[in-house]
């Protein structure tokens, strides 16, 4: 081969593999590194360096080096002159000695001289001003040629697209964390609305206060021992906090009754879960199932439930839910007609009325958290606060809790104790 | 003998003089390790750098990079670079490219 043959093979191998190496989105610096590897090998420059424009802090910005040496400056700064005039000679190579009218070399020159440097390539992509790569001399000494530039023009035109692209993934990821901000604000607002709702229903009832936010908190621990994930979980005690919303719709002096409700009391009171789903439809919940829960969360799987008297499958999941958490918070706090149930017989309830009133795996799931919190198996004691210190005995309810998770359906011990 | 592998770059000191492997490495990214050897041996007083490419193939322009920078670091630290057992394409290569104004070609 000639020479002439030796170098285009040589160089054009160093173009194909560049162009391979601006795809690589895995390392931006390796790709870069790498392309300034090619870019010098190609025609034997002996130093160079590769830098991004950063249009917020108007600088250049040294991305790689190779030659230059540790006290070359990594960051130089640009006025707007700089930066018009690359944009006005696009992406050629510039002989330093002809752009040393530029402002940047008043303040950059002697750092340019020591190191030789010989040429300025602009990254012009589609107008846009991306960076420069600046080389020194060749290792045979002789001057850039026409060709020599044709060359070096063509490899920074695929490192300016190396750059453009990741200046674009950036702002991508940048837009993508800022949505994701402002959508967890949006959630925490959200979340900060529902709360204030469950304190004005529960503000209706001065027996039941605390109760949403009580079943909300036990939808939650149900959700959460499923397995859900955080975002179902969260749904799930939106779902509690508000089942009882369609309440705000009722008469308070029915709600405050502190006597048995008569026939046309109960009429209205069993209204709620539909006034309920009636409030709850229009609005645009992140949780698809929050009105539903507000609807059914009276029904049972017997089909003895209310207002529709649905059967265990027609329920939907969420409901049965907060249909478990509501039954454990009624049971669990004074009424104006009666004291509340001590935590063995409530958990003997419970476990009666798994398959009729109650999903058995909700019932199992509920009481596995108990478990947990009760052995220390978990840290937060939501039940310990939502029921006070001493309500739940941990040698009595601990055997009781195992027997119905052990034995869902055999409820000989728990019937026994009971007797 | 000199130690040397298939696949890795390794260093044989004798006669104040530092011998490298080049191998494969070379034309890679993984190469800027052997250019950095090279400056901890030249730190280390070696006047002489000895690049050997028995077992190199082929040289890509990743490769001549990364030579530069080696005989750019022995220039700065006063010595000499010898580039052995080259096969001759690269010879032809690294005269066209003007390698050879700063090396010394061995057998």
């Amino acid at each position: 081969m000639s020479e002439n043959q030796i170098k285009l093979v040589h160089t054009f191998s160093a173009l194909a593999e560049i162009g391979q190496e601006v795809t690589n989105k895995r390392n931006f610096q390796e790709m870069i590194r790498t392309s300034l590897h090619l870019l010098l090998g190609s025609l034997a420059i002996m130093r160079g360096g590769v830098a991004r424009f950063s249009r917020y802090g108007h600088e250049l910005n040294m991305l790689a080096v190779r030659g230059l040496g540790e006290d070359f400056p990594l960051s130089l700064s640009l006025c707007q002159e700089d930066e018009r005039q690359f944009l006005t000679a696009g992406l050629t190579a510039i002989e330093i000695s002809q752009a040393k009218m530029l402002p940047l070399f008043h303040v950059y020159d002697q750092s340019f001289d020591s190191r030789k440097l010989e040429l300025l390539i602009p990254l012009i992509i589609r107008d846009e001003f991306l960076g420069v790569i600046l080389l020194g001399e060749k290792a045979n000494g002789e001057p850039y040629s026409a060709y020599d530039k044709d060359i070096i023009c063509a490899m920074a035109r695929h490192i300016g697209v190396g750059i453009q692209q990741r200046n674009m993934m950036s702002e991508l990821e940048r837009k993508a964390q800022e949505n994701l901000k402002l959508y967890d604000d949006l959630r925490l607002t959200y979340k900060d609305t529902v709360k204030s709702f469950a304190a004005a229903i529960d503000c209706k009832d001065k027996y039941t206060e605390g109760h949403s936010v009580r079943v909300g908190k036990y939808s939650e621990l149900i959700a959460f021992e499923l397995g859900w994930e955080e975002k179902e979980v969260e749904g799930a005690a939106v779902a509690g906090y508000l089942h009882d919303v369609g309440k705000l719709a009722v008469d308070r002096s029915i709600i405050n009754s502190p006597l048995r409700l008569n026939a046309s009391e109960n009429i209205q009171l069993s209204k709620h879960p539909a006034v309920g789903y009636e409030i709850l439809s229009p609005i645009h919940h992140p949780f698809t199932d929050v009105p539903l829960a507000a609807k059914y969360h009276h029904e049972r799987l017997d089909g003895r439930g209310y207002p529709d008297g649905l059967l265990d499958h027609e329920i939907p999941y969420i409901a049965k839910i907060v249909n478990l958490a509501d039954s454990f918070d009624a049971m669990t706090t004074d009424r104006p007609y009666k004291r509340r149930r001590n935590a063995e017989d409530v958990i003997i309830d419970m476990s009666e009325n798994s398959g009729k009133q109650f999903a058995p795996e909700l019932v199992s799931a509920f009481c596995r958290s108990m478990l947990k919190e009760l052995t220390n198996e978990k840290k937060d004691k939501k039940f310990r606060r939502s029921l006070g210190k001493d309500y739940l005995d941990s040698e009595k309810i601990v055997p009781m809790l195992k027997e119905v998770l052990n034995n869902r359906n055999g409820t000989s011990y728990l019937t026994n104790v009971a007797s | 003998m000199i130690p040397q592998t298939e696949r890795e770059h390794t260093f044989n000191s004798e006669n104040g003089k530092a011998v490298v492997f080049a191998s494969d490495y070379l034309n890679k990214l993984s190469g800027e390790k052997i250019e950095r050897e090279c400056k901890t041996k030249l730190d280390a007083g070696f006047k002489t750098l000895e690049v050997n490419f028995k077992q190199t193939e082929i040289v890509n322009s990743i490769a001549i990079s990364i030579l530069l920078g080696v005989i750019d670091a022995a220039s700065n630290a006063g010595a000499k670079v010898i580039f052995s057992q080259v096969n001759e394409e690269t010879v032809e290569l690294f005269e066209t490219l003007g390698l050879t104004n700063h090396v010394k070609l061995e057998n």
